[in-house]
């Protein structure tokens, strides 16, 4: 087999070298993009296709403990979609919450290469761990919740930000985890007894510290440890009417910490905390306010999670949320708090066209998309299987590209909806290179991987071929199902230079590495923190610190990204 | 002969536990659970005393082990086994479409059976059919 | 692994669903020779893991089973599932999840059932959370916040021995310094050893629970109950018990197989569920069934995470298909669908009901085991395999979903394999076979 590959003659969009659709050809030798190759090399013609790095999600929710309590919660959702065994893969079952070997087979299909599952509770990281492993062909990691952490909530109370970013790293490093997630700050510790914290400068029972600064604590920690991903912040509130001013003050609430023009706060499926209004029934969208936000301040970043319509199952961290979400629904219901540091919760749930407030909810989606001006500052998800599965994406790039698409859509939604909403108002259509730019060469700069989404030079050969011909753009546009077809089959995957799919079909599916990061304190200030924690470790956790770590000998192909701790 | 019927409980027990490390061929994994535990007045209702062999039998088999006391109160009425290869022999392998065998809460009979032995493990895995076909 | 004596600390126990991690184990000359903070189970297995092992794969020829190589054994398994149309892979709870995995694709690979230990536990709690859902927790935050302690049929004294001293009743925890601070409720058919520790032991009749909790939930809503008693309880206990479970905290409710091997089963689960969840519109309440085996749990994550089914999967279909009481181990049995068996780490012969033995002995088997047991007895194919967490390391999953590292202390004993590099050889051999379209 070679080891080179010429793709010959494509559109290729490069955005973060400025490639904005030209024909060229992309040269890949052992897993890398090169400038030419030899003869022997596979010859892939792409004439009249598009080429694209392979794509990047940042937040879609694929392993771990709470994602196969998931699939454990839902026979029923598995039952309709099954995959069957073929000669080069493995069979499984698949809708919202699929097994492993299908999540990877699917993201392979539509041409993503590179997955990070979003939340990992710290105690089981090593159950999310074994799932990655277990997902062939795309490359991954996992971001550890850190929002509600006993530890860094005492720190952060005491004034300790050097001490608190010394054990994150220390975290970082024994979970092989890749950035710091928040979720519902104080909200989930304060759930610990069945109650609900509503605002960013309410006391975290017995904690004495408020999710600001929780947050600002945490954003300064992300900034003394350099780590290659802002802070990924899922906002207090969730779900509330009214939330947008949440997500504004907490992006707001950083605001001091800039850095020059790199965001230093993600703020994660807005669409769920960009809620306007005061109630169920005057529910608005706050797209508008939360893009004119994003629009005049740079230290910010945003991905969608936007709706589908149709069944899918909710599970996150914010385990309040989730019980709130059952209570409204009365759909079954499963909670996991887990010592220390956080919980979780999982609610089937069904979006409806004619429900008026999951109407709301896939205009402020699609809202914020197009109002946000910077495709370098949202990204594409659907917070899989939050909003809807992964595999739903071609239909979310339809929307975003062909007005037609949106317009179909919402001449089906609930009326009062439509009348409210800002989107039938909206013109912008989407061009592919600001495709290219939400799906892959945003979320891989905005992760700090330096190389992924993009085809420079040395860069990972992860290579996505779609058919789609740039010149019949036009036509695309009001052919919207044709545009879905084509970025839901990629004509070609290649994964880390090896052609993985052919036309939507698996030729071959090999593991991924796992990245993760590693800050490193200096080692008196690190054996000094070790000391102190190793003490109340013991009584904090069930387990000990020995059985906490995860060796790097753990992971099937682990990849480190290191970073100059300033401290 | 006296006969009585009885509500079976198969379970765990530490002695059952314990026992079973040690292997379950041992002479300790026998005596810790080839035996049925059986409250002191019911046994007084069949003339036995703790010590003496029964016969346990329910809709599905009969076995016969040893009776002893409970190691934690029982009810009159309920007897328990530890979970065995000779509690099994008298389970059916109905599960209602669960999956699950009932193991507890099942209508027996205890009677004496003083003269009859109880049977070991390679005795009763011999009991068990024979293959159609060998390699 | 050498003369010297060393001692492991941080060792995760490998006997019950505890997962406890904090054993001291001492070893010489690849012999264990002292533990510590374990409990009378656990100690009993350091020590005495070496009685009755086997020590050779063999095959059984004219009736008897007699020593082999291990190509041999290897060979005539492959060729034994390769014969087969619907063999039936089972056991896998007293093995790592890195093992579970490899018997997952092996399933697939000859197209045949999988189903592990759960069926035969805990099974009917997972089809009552299929319904219901579940509110829980890790047994940490058990510790911490817990005032109110229910254990419902089970009796962790026995099973589960340092249950209530590292997690629950007798720990200490960050909110809940002492025993004092803590309530315990028990209900059982029996007066168990747990049952007198309890601050209130409620005996319930037989196979009257679903009643009893029944009238509980009714209680906890304020409905007025009817019946003075109910499963044997006065109604003015239960509804002081309910005025209890509303008052509380945080209450955590424990039950073990008491619900689930009682007529009723997933219908005394889906109470027990139902009743935690509506608490929870009052207090804070968790749920946390008493798994028994210390994989049982993460047998049942590997083959969700793999299959999107947590036991009695069927690949006869060529994708899995899923549904206990026509796919699981006694039914598939029972019913006499099975045409050979593969067991790994597990004793049917002794748990399973007798007709379900029955047909188990009629057909070819293959066990991969540690020790002699029945079912070895009864085998045609037997592996000797190396004892997880004692002399091969793998994950596991305690009954709260926390992975763990069960750790090599020893040396296995000469020629002795992991249950993972048997599987593997197995399945290699398989493909090989049909390859070969033997
Ligand atoms: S309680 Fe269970 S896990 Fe803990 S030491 Fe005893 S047997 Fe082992
Ligand atoms: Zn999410």
């Amino acid at each position: 087999m070679s080891r080179e590959i010429a793709i010959l003659n494509g559109t290729v969009f490069d955005p973060t070298n400025r490639i904005f659709g030209e024909r060229m050809d992309i040269f890949v030798k052992d897993g890398k993009i090169v400038g030419s190759a030899s003869s022997k090399a596979q010859r892939i013609d792409a004439s009249g296709k598009v080429v694209m790095p392979g794509g990047v999600d940042i937040h879609s929710h694929i392993a771990g403990s709470k994602v196969n309590s998931g699939r454990l919660l839902r026979p029923e959702d598995h039952r309709k979609d099954v995959e069957v065994k073929t000669p080069t893969t493995h069979s499984g079952v698949g809708y919202s919450i699929p097994s492993t070997y299908t999540t990877g087979y699917r993201y392979a299909k539509m041409g993503y290469t590179t997955v990070f599952e979003p939340a990992t509770p710290p105690l089981k990281t090593r159950h999310t761990h074994e799932e990655l492993d277990s997902t062939p062909i795309i490359d991954k990691g996992c971001f550890p919740l850190f929002g509600n952490n006993w530890f860094v909530m005492e720190y952060l109370r005491d004034g300790k930000v050097e001490e608190c970013a010394t054990y994150v790293a220390w975290m970082l490093k024994a979970l092989k985890g890749y950035a710091i997630k928040i979720v519902d700050p104080g909200g989930v510790e304060v759930w610990g007894w069945g109650k609900f914290l509503r605002h960013l400068d309410e006391k975290v029972t017995h904690f004495n510290v408020t999710p600001r600064e929780i947050i600002r604590g945490l954003c300064k920690v992300n900034r003394l440890l350099n780590l290659p991903h802002p802070i990924h912040v899922h906002t207090n509130n969730l779900g509330n009417p009214g939330n947008y001013t949440t997500t504004i003050e907490t992006m707001d609430t950083v605001r001091d910490m800039a850095n020059g023009s790199k965001p230093i706060v993600h703020i994660t499926h807005v669409q769920f905390t960009g809620f306007s209004g005061s109630s169920w029934l005057n529910l608005g969208s706050g797209a508008p306010e939360i893009a004119e936000y994003v629009n005049k301040h740079g230290h910010v970043s945003v991905d969608l999670g936007q709706i589908i319509f149709g069944d899918t199952t909710t599970m996150t961290a914010d385990g309040p949320f989730q019980y709130f979400l059952h209570m409204l629904t009365d759909n079954k219901w499963v909670n996991m708090d887990v010592e220390v540091e956080t919980g979780s919760g999982i609610v089937p749930f069904q979006y409806k066209r004619s429900n008026y407030v999951n109407a709301i909810q896939w205009g402020i989606g699609l809202e914020l998309a197009l109002l946000i001006k910077d495709p370098w500052r949202v990204f594409m998800t659907t917070d899989h299987p939050n909003g809807g599965p992964f595999t739903y994406y071609p239909r979310v790039i339809a929307w975003l590209m062909s007005r037609k698409a949106r317009e179909r859509t919402l001449s089906k939604i609930n009326r009062t909806a439509r009348r409210r909403l800002t989107l039938p108002s909206i013109d912008r259509e989407y061009t592919l290179e600001e495709i290219a730019t939400i799906t892959r060469a945003a979320p891989a700069r905005s992760l700090g991987l330096k190389n992924k989404g993009h085809f420079g030079l040395g860069a990972d050969a992860d290579i996505a071929v779609y058919d789609i011909n740039p010149s019949d753009m036009d036509v695309l546009r009001r052919k919207p199902a044709k545009l879905r077809r084509a970025f839901g089959q990629a004509c070609y995957t290649i994964k880390n230079g090896a052609v993985v799919v052919r036309d939507g079909k698996i030729l071959k599916s090999p593991f991924g590495r796992t990245f993760y990061v590693e800050s490193q304190t200096k080692p008196e200030i690190e054996s000094n923190l070790l000391r102190s924690i190793e003490t109340r470790f013991r009584d904090y956790y069930t387990v000990g610190i020995e059985n906490y770590q995860i060796n790097e000998s753990y992971l099937r192909y682990p990849a480190k990204v290191r970073c100059e701790a300033e401290i | 002969m006296p006969k009585i019927q009885v509500t079976l409980l198969t379970g765990r027990s530490l002695g059952q536990g314990r026992a079973k490390e040690q292997g379950k061929l041992s002479e300790l994994y026998l005596e810790s659970v080839a035996c049925c535990e059986v409250q002191h007045e019911d046994l007084q209702n069949i003339g036995l005393e703790y010590g003496n062999n029964i016969r346990v039998t329910s809709n599905h088999g009969s076995v016969v082990v040893k009776v002893v006391a409970p190691t934690q109160p029982l009810p009159r009425g309920v007897v328990f086994m530890p979970y065995s290869i000779w509690a099994t022999q008298i389970l059916g392998s109905d599960t209602e479409g669960t999956g699950m065998p009932t193991y507890k809460c099942i209508p027996c009979t205890v009677e004496p059976a003083i003269d009859e032995k109880i049977m070991s493990i390679e005795e009763l895995t011999k009991k068990f059919p024979r293959k159609r076909s060998r390699s | 692994m050498g003369l010297e004596e060393s001692t492991f600390r941080d060792v995760v126990c490998t006997v019950c669903g505890c997962c406890c991690d904090h054993l001291e184990v001492t070893v010489k000359e690849d012999t264990v020779v002292k533990v510590k903070n374990a409990c009378a189970m656990s100690t009993s297995k350091l020590l005495n893991y070496m009685n009755e092992r086997i020590m050779k794969p063999m095959i059984r020829r004219r009736g008897r089973l007699s020593g082999c190589s291990y190509r041999d054994a290897v060979d005539a398994a492959a060729k034994i599932l390769l014969k087969s149309r619907s063999p039936l892979l089972y056991g896998w709870s007293l093995t790592s999840c890195e093992a579970v995995e490899v018997g997952v694709e092996l399933a697939e690979e000859v197209g045949g059932f999988i189903d592990n230990t759960t069926s035969t536990c805990h099974g009917p709690t997972i089809l009552g959370v299929h319904e219901i859902g579940e509110s829980s927790s890790t047994l940490g935050e058990v510790r911490h916040r817990a005032d109110l302690i229910i254990y419902w049929g089970c009796n962790p004294i026995h099973a589960h021995p340092l249950h209530m001293s590292r997690y629950t009743l007798l720990s200490k925890g960050r909110f809940r310094k002492s025993r004092s601070e803590r309530t315990l409720i028990v209900v059982d058919v029996r007066r168990t050893d747990t049952a007198k520790m309890a601050d209130m032991f409620i005996q319930v009749e037989p196979n009257k629970d679903y009643e009893l909790i029944s009238a509980l939930r009714a209680a906890v809503r304020g409905d007025e109950i009817e019946q003075d008693e109910v499963g044997g309880v006065p109604t003015d206990l239960i509804e002081e018990v309910a005025e209890m479970l509303i008052s509380c905290d945080f209450g955590a409710l424990f039950f073990g197989l008491g619900l689930t091997m009682s007529p009723g089963k997933s219908e005394n689960v889906d109470a027990a569920l139902s009743l935690v969840r509506d608490l929870n519109s009052k207090t804070k309440f968790v749920i946390i069934p008493m798994r028994g085996h210390f994989n049982v749990n993460g047998a049942n994550n590997v083959m969700t995470w793999m299959t999107g089914y947590p036991y009695a999967i069927d690949f006869t279909r060529g994708f899995p298909y899923y549904n206990p009481g026509e796919t699981s181990a006694v039914d598939l049995l029972a019913r006499g669908e099975c045409d050979s068996a593969l067991i790994v780490a597990s004793d049917p012969v002794s748990n399973f009901p007798y007709k379900a033995t029955c047909n188990l002995t009629s057909i070819p088997l293959i066990t991969i085991d540690p020790h002699i047991t029945p079912t070895v007895l009864c085998s045609d194919v037997v592996f000797p395999s190396a004892l997880v967490g004692i002399e091969t390391s793998g994950t596991v999953y305690r009954m709260d979903g926390v992975p763990l590292v069960a750790r090599k202390l020893v040396e296995p004993p000469r020629n002795i394999r992991s249950d993972i590099e048997i599987l593997r050889d197995i399945l290699r051999r398989y493909r090989n076979l049909k390859r070969l379209g033997r």
